[in-house]
């Protein structure tokens, strides 16, 4: 009755989420009294495996990577045979483009409850309870999963690390797979661009940065604090930017641990999609902007004259 | 092409949220329900490619009668006809085994969904209802082309981009950037009157989930204001103060 991990990797490396959702199922199992497993699809050095185990994790199956490239039928399956020889009873995937695409899919395999966008580990008091957020972050439910089998799709940044070291031991498991409907033709990442939704730090920008020209600032000084980008609504409703970078109500949902909005008025639509964040700065040259009431942080002043400073010292950084 | 969009309704974006019955319910006082945005754009992205291909787009919304009005405004967008099964949507694994039992009886190309309902933000359907129907799922879907029996799409993945090739039938959620939005014009509303919306009654099944009780953020205290003189100021109350960098 073990708490299992789908141990996402990206050629090969384990992010951050993978960690937190290593460190949500140690507790999870330890509440339990049970322990922590991980199923993996492809290879990883031992070094990465390694990591696992300071994380809590003692058993990994790992399976062969169906096809070169991603595929959710497949890869279902391998997570879906993993979690049953692994005679799993919990499930906690990383809430990423991939985990999202996959949890659906496994909760139907495995008559499993299944909850995204968990921000908290779980209550046991009464059933099994755990918390997520609903309307875009402008609240929380608390939800009872009632199945037997249950799918925990954990957001990025919700828990702290822990390291909890043990011995882990490795199954291999190999599974065959009919043709997939899917073909991958090509892959664009920016390189080197931190993920939005896994960011620790982000630096967002609106419409006072006037034009997609002056986004050059915008990127320097998330370079320079090791932050991804990201922008208003009407920014990306302009054009100015990639719909994939627009936060708020009808855009992503994000939850790092610093937000600094530059020249962004602060509507309710785009506050719903950062207001989780831990701590928010708000730089506006209106000081009525309705940023200032949600800000941990604000200053007052031109986003043309605020950020060629804050570049300057974050250099200093 | 057979186009099926799955539509959910939704507190209009400018809501303030707020809850009632200690806790337990969506406070629905003055709030305004509305098409959910990443549906009508999915409806309209069905709308252009029938428009181009030939074929119908048939919108389902599992919902009480109350949202008729919305699923109207769906049928005056353009859509042919619309199914809604009489059931209070509990939770996405509910709607999504609604959905495909109804769809299971059909024969559709294509099953579209936004990409998440801006309410629960479960972004579930989807990729439920390709297991449940046994289809390739597609999720967070930016561009699509069709091309006898095999889609071109690119959608969303983490840093990045990927282009793909999917056999129909497929299931896809639609990330925003998928169409431009439409206004329906004065025909498509007078239309929407007279188009067939069906209703059914749900099948019976046993619950995933129970909300149990909501709460609201935390109210921030003020704001510390930093003196625009000295913004460095800002990088040192982070570390120092805020210890996030």
């Amino acid at each position: 009755m073990s708490v299992i991990i789908y141990a996402e990797n990206s050629e090969g490396i384990f992010k951050k989420a993978v960690l937190e959702a290593a460190t949500y199922a140690y507790k999870t199992a330890s509440m339990l009294g049970t322990n922590a497993a991980a199923v993996l699809v492809g290879e990883v050095s031992s070094d990465q495996k390694n990591i696992l185990s300071e994380y809590g994790i003692s058993k990994i199956v790992q399976i062969p990577a169906p096809s070169k490239d991603f595929n959710v039928q497949s890869w279902t399956e391998c997570v879906h045979e993993g979690f049953n020889h692994l005679n799993g009873s919990i499930l906690v995937i990383p809430n990423t483009y991939t985990g999202k695409s996959l949890s659906p899919r496994l909760s139907v395999k495995l008559n499993a409850s299944l909850a995204t966008n968990v921000i908290e580990l779980p209550r046991l008091e009464s059933g099994f309870e755990i918390k997520r957020s609903v309307f875009s972050g402008k609240g929380y439910a608390y939800v009872t999963l009632q199945k037997d089998k249950k799918i925990i799709a954990l957001t990025p940044n919700s828990i702290e690390l822990e390291k909890n070291l043990t011995s882990i031991e490795e199954i291999n498991l190999n599974l065959t797979f009919s043709n997939p409907s899917t073909t991958v033709l090509e892959i664009n990442k920016a390189q080197g661009k931190i993920p939005l939704t896994e960011a620790e730090i982000v630096v967002s920008a609106g419409r006072g940065l006037k034009g997609p020209e002056n986004w050059n600032m915008v990127e320097e000084l998330a370079n320079l604090l090791g932050a991804a980008t990201a922008c208003s609504k009407p920014v990306s409703d302009m054009g100015w930017r990639p719909h994939s970078e627009h936060v708020g109500q009808t855009g992503i949902t994000i939850k790092p641990n610093l937000y600094i909005a530059i020249g962004i008025s602060g509507a309710i639509q785009h506050l719903a999609g950062v207001s989780s964040s831990k701590v928010i700065v708000a730089i506006n040259k209106d000081p009525e902007a309705p940023f200032f009431k949600a800000a941990d942080y604000g200053i007052v002043g031109d986003a043309f004259e605020i950020l060629p400073k804050l570049i300057e010292s974050a250099k200093a950084l | 092409m057979k186009i099926l969009v799955c539509m959910s309704v939704v507190p209009d974006t400018t809501t303030k949220i707020s809850f009632t019955d200690n806790d337990t319910k969506l406070n629905k006082q003055g709030v305004q329900f509305i098409l959910n945005p990443y549906d009508e754009l999915t409806i309209t992205k069905a709308l252009e490619l029938t428009e181009n291909m030939g074929g119908t787009v048939t919108v389902i919304h599992v919902g009480p009668a109350e949202n008729d009005a919305v699923i109207r405004k769906a049928l005056a967008l353009g859509a042919n006809n619309a199914i809604r099964i009489n059931a209070e949507a509990t939770d996405g694994q509910f709607v999504a085994e609604q959905i495909a039992k109804y769809a299971s009886s059909q024969d559709y190309d294509m099953i579209m969904t936004g990409r998440e309902s801006i309410d629960y933000n479960g972004g579930q359907v989807c990729g439920l209802l390709g297991e449940l129907l046994n289809l390739p799922s597609v999720n967070v879907v930016s561009t699509i082309e069709i091309n006898e029996k095999k889609a071109t799409l690119s959608r969303d993945i983490d840093g990045g981009k990927e282009i793909l090739t999917c056999t129909l039938p497929l299931v896809m959620s639609a990330q925003k950037d998928l169409c431009e939005p439409r206004i329906p014009n004065m025909k498509g509303i007078m239309a929407a009157r007279t188009k067939p919306l069906e209703v059914l009654e749900p099948t019976d099944n046993l619950a995933y989930t129970s909300y149990t009780r909501y709460e609201s953020p935390q109210a921030k205290s003020a704001v510390k204001l930093i003196s625009s003189d000295n913004p460095s100021e800002l990088f040192d109350l982070l570390k120092r103060e805020a210890k996030v960098l």
